[in-house]
């Protein structure tokens, strides 16, 4: 009940700040329009209100604040534009409509998962390379931690031009750029977590004359889950950011990255915003998602209580 | 089998000698190490801390390798013994695997030893019995307190048939009342399988009750200062440790490990 109302009062002063917040990015804007309506502005040049402070401005035409929260293109949309137009674009167009979230979101999550799905595998064979070769261990780790200092916005056009190149299109780069991102954090995690068992342990095995891949079934790799899973949640949020950057560069017509993208060609910043947050919606499902399986797996194994 | 075999130790040191190299300087961890332990003993070792009781225990389980001198286990080197599965080692701490129950931390040796399921099943049962534990194989480790996962760490180094039991201070963290519980089932149990034990303690009432033979040892650099035989018989109740025999092997030890002390200070 305690969490319940510190959460909502959290969210509660975001919306508040939001709300404020909308008053001085959309007021010259607002004065504009008022002003061809034939409104009385002050002061009535565009010239003067050019170099005028947006709050100072907004004081002196409260009339005005109102609509500051209903513009068609602002600069910053209101919450309650982004909510309705995330109702609209949700719940009520059909799933197969262009305009469709729904649509849209499915093309990104299809893209993620796949992507998710290659890096968290890739992760995982890496990861039990570097702990059982000393030379992938010097070889590889440098490499896995280069990658990631690259730019993403930098490499995704030339991986999706270069997979063109070789008639590769599709969800197919979508999916790469996105376990480009999520290869690392399961990596890093699943390192750890093999190597998470303290000399005790495999000295004990060492008494049973264990072999290399018993040593591993049995000890490391169970070890490793709850490392594992924390590094999951980290990778299918970097999918999902994967999957949405590698739809800037091709233009592409379809998902919540090609939602941004035309949103931001036509000014469309209440289409940015609603996409924005659908992203962020996703994220949050996907992680809550892996949390549950996380919650349940760890359970059968005795490992949470 | 020949007699010659029967009276050749289950264990034998010659000389044997350990350094470790260490970031600050070489650590002689064990001088001249020279011991014979035959088959059926139990043999104490005690000695104040960093005297290489340890160190010792691990050289007869190949898990530190000697840097001088002769180690035999059953005739073989350790590491051949080791291979043979010939001993079972407990550790100071009980180590169980947080994510498999009591009864399939037992079965862990087993399964890597390719017991079959239903052997496995039956040793689990019999050994759960043996450390008073019947009932709990079931419950994860973090269900039980610290003595019952100490013993069924216990119960998971004697479910194979190894004729050799180490055991680095099994009851050190317990409390005394438990620990006198967990010694006199440790003497039945090791009445009823004849195994030969080698058993480290700091307690000098533990070592001479529990004792065919205690080693004392020394630190800086750890070596062997007194080998005690005892003269107590192989049935000991709890209060054998009120007798004059008892009290007496407890006078020399404790007269060892004075001895040991007084080189360094
Ligand atoms: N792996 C190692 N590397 C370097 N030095 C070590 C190592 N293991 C033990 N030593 C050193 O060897 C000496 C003997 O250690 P050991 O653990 O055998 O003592 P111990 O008699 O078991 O002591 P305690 O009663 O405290 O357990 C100590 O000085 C210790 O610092
Ligand atoms: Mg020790």
């Amino acid at each position: 009940m305690k969490q319940l109302v510190a959460v909502l009062t959290v969210l509660l002063a975001i919306v508040v700040i939001w709300y404020a917040a909308c008053i001085p990015m959309n007021i010259k804007g607002v004065l504009t329009e008022q002003e061809r309506a034939g409104a009385e502005v002050v002061p009535p040049s565009a010239k003067d209100r050019r170099d005028m402070g947006e709050i100072g401005l907004a004081l002196r035409n409260s009339f005005a604040i109102p609509a500051t929260w209903a513009q068609d293109r602002p600069r910053l949309p209101a919450p309650h534009q982004v909510a309705i137009e995330l109702w609209e674009t949700t719940v009520q167009k059909k799933i197969t409509s262009k305009r469709s979230l729904v649509y849209h979101g499915w093309v990104t999550l299809s893209a993620t998962i796949l992507g998710f799905a290659i890096g968290t595998g890739l992760g995982i064979l890496l990861a039990v390379g570097i702990v059982h070769s000393r030379v992938m261990d010097l070889s590889v780790m440098p490499w896995a931690i280069v990658s990631q200092t690259i730019p993403i916005i930098a490499l995704a056009p030339m991986i999706i031009v270069v997979l063109y190149s070789i008639g590769i299109q599709g969800i197919i780069p979508k999916a790469v750029i996105s376990a480009y991102l999520s290869f690392f954090p399961v990596v890093v995690g699943m390192v750890k977590g093999l190597r998470s068992p303290d000399a005790m342990q495999l000295d004990l095995l060492r008494t049973y004359n264990a072999s290399n891949s018993q040593v591993f079934w049995k000890l490391r790799l169970p070890a490793s889950m709850p490392y594992l899973f924390a590094s999951l949640k980290i990778g299918i949020a970097a999918s999902l950011v994967g999957a949405i950057v590698g739809e800037l560069p091709t233009g592409a017509v379809a998902g919540l990255g090609a939602r941004l993208l035309a949103g931001s060609y036509y000014g469309q910043t209440v289409q940015i915003w609603s996409a924005l947050f659908a992203a962020a919606i996703l994220a949050a499902c996907l992680v809550g998602l892996l949390g549950l399986v996380e919650r349940a797996v760890l359970k059968r194994m005795g490992m949470a209580q | 089998m020949t007699s010659e075999s029967d009276t050749q130790p289950v264990i034998e040191a010659k000389n044997l000698d350990l350094t470790f190299q260490t970031n600050d300087g070489p650590v002689h961890a064990l001088k001249d190490v020279n011991l014979a332990i035959d088959k059926g003993e139990f043999v104490s070792f005690i000695g104040p801390s960093g005297c290489g009781k340890t160190t010792f225990l691990r050289c007869v389980a190949a898990l530190e390798t000697p840097t001088g001198g002769t180690l035999s286990v059953n005739g073989m080197t350790p590491d051949e013994a080791r291979r043979n599965r010939a001993y079972g080692y407990v550790f100071q701490a009980a180590g169980l695997y947080p994510w498999r129950t009591i009864a399939k931390n037992i079965k862990l040796p087993l399964e890597i030893m390719g017991y079959s399921a239903q052997e496995q099943e039956e040793r689990a049962r019999n050994v759960l019995e043996l450390v008073d534990l019947a009932g709990f194989g079931e419950k994860f480790p973090w269900q039980l307190s610290g003595g019952m996962q100490q013993r069924a760490s216990i119960a998971r180094a004697l479910a194979f048939d190894a004729d050799i039991l180490l055991m680095d201070e099994p009851f050190g963290a317990l409390d005394e009342i438990v620990r006198d519980h967990l010694n006199e089932q440790l003497l039945a149990l090791w009445a009823r399988t004849g195994k030969t034990i080698g058993f480290v303690t700091h307690s000098i009432p533990e070592a001479v009750y529990l004792s065919t033979k205690i080693v004392v040892m020394s630190p800086r650099p750890g070596r062997i200062t007194d080998v005690i035989d005892s003269p107590l018989p192989k049935e000991r109740p709890l209060d054998i440790r009120d007798t004059p025999e008892f009290i007496e092997v407890a006078h020399r030890v404790r007269e060892g490990l004075r001895a040991g002390h007084g080189d360094d200070v």
